[in-house]
């Protein structure tokens, strides 16, 4: 049953940015009305938990089509594998290092102790 | 007929339908998956990378081309449309922290889409990349449909802006730990952000695997930070490429 509802509101979601031209995919739209529908009504109905809970278990299976496709595009990245490479990585560890630092730095000063958020690592 | 003859018909037969695919990817992933729990969730052992690998090459071994692969996989990605809706779930039952925490969120988004495009463009340019990759590099850190959305609108190649979107994910996925070990961040909610914001869905995967809580918040980034791109990436552009054009 929980499939459904997820359909719908992705339905929903495609609706709405085809209708309105917008840039953001259909699906992320899906969950802000999810989200919204959630919130209103004040909790989360078992069944739609359960699908929910299942696919984003699983999220990472669903890239691997996708990820796939990397192999159509070898010539390019062959042809400028050096910068690539360094803009890829390089950038990647920046951004999770400045979004992490950041988030915490915001986090401890406004907490401030009051309560110590679950700490063990990945 | 021969009895090669007969496994290359059954070859060739099998490989026209859905079904090898499906089966492939499936089969990719289940081994992968038992060799990532095998390993304890390493993060070097990620299964979207071991089962892309794994598929590529045996596409490449038996030459078979990514269209004819796809049109069985794409019943396994069609399922991505419903989990992202499914992601306001995580997300509705955080809610409450998520209010409280409304200023770190915000400045995360905010520092780390900055960081992420001016990163990305700057060492691509300084290391020699070609304009059109420099702006397919531009969107790599938000999720691969919206980032071939932005690609169109700055003149970039759209299939490329996926292929590094997605490759984006899996180095995030893959190095996030070590990242965020070194720069001693430990609290979950701050770890999962961050891994969302870098590295979106594919990260926001590894976060849920990692801990349900990292996971909504990983959630919550790459939801924002794919919106905050489509709105403004577009716009910021403009100035990029001014600045790379005089410089």
């Amino acid at each position: 049953m929980g499939i459904t509802w997820l359909l719908l509101f992705q339905c929903a979601g495609e609706s709405v940015t085809q209708l309105f031209g917008l840039p953001i995919p259909g699906p992320v739209v899906g969950m802000l009305a999810l989200f919204v529908t959630l919130r209103s009504m004040g909790r989360v109905f078992e069944s739609l938990s359960v699908s929910a809970d299942g696919l984003a278990r699983h999220l990472s299976l669903l890239f691997v089509p996708a990820g796939v496709g990397v192999m159509l595009h070898f010539a390019r990245l062959a042809a400028e594998w050096l910068p690539i490479i360094v803009a890829l990585v390089g950038s990647t560890v920046l951004t999770i290092a400045a979004a992490a630092l950041t988030f915490s730095a915001l986090m401890k000063r406004r907490q401030h102790g009051d309560e110590e958020l679950p700490s063990a690592e990945p | 007929m021969n009895d090669d003859d007969s496994l290359f018909k059954l070859w060739v037969y099998l490989s026209a339908t859905p079904l090898a695919g499906l089966t492939v990817t499936l089969t990719a992933y289940c081994i992968a998956y038992a060799i990532y729990t095998r390993a304890r969730l390493h993060p070097l052992a990620n299964p979207v990378l071991l089962s892309v690998v794994a598929i590529v090459i045996l596409l490449k071994a038996t030459n078979t081309n990514y269209a004819t692969y796809f049109g069985g996989a794409q019943f396994v990605h069609f399922l991505l449309g419903p989990a992202v809706v499914g992601l306001a779930v995580p997300l509705a039952r955080e809610w409450e922290n998520v209010k409280r925490l409304a200023l770190p969120i915000a400045g995360a988004l905010i520092v780390g889409a900055l960081v992420a495009i001016g990163s990305a463009v700057g060492l691509a340019y300084l290391f020699g990349a070609s304009p059109s990759t420099i702006s397919a590099l531009a969107t790599k850190s938000v999720t691969a449909p919206i980032a071939m959305g932005i690609a169109e609108h700055i003149g970039g190649v759209p299939a490329l802006a996926a292929v590094f979107a997605v490759t984006t994910g899996i180095i995030g996925a893959t190095v996030g730990k070590y990242v965020l070990d070194a720069v001693g961040v430990r609290a979950w909610r701050a770890r999962g952000f961050a891994l969302g914001i870098a590295a979106h869905g594919i990260g926001t995967a590894r976060a849920f695997q990692v801990n349900p809580v990292a996971g909504a918040y990983a959630a919550l980034a790459f939801g924002l930070h794919g919106a905050l791109a489509a709105l403004l990436l577009p716009l910021l552009w403009r100035f990029i490429a001014r600045a790379l054009s005089s410089g």
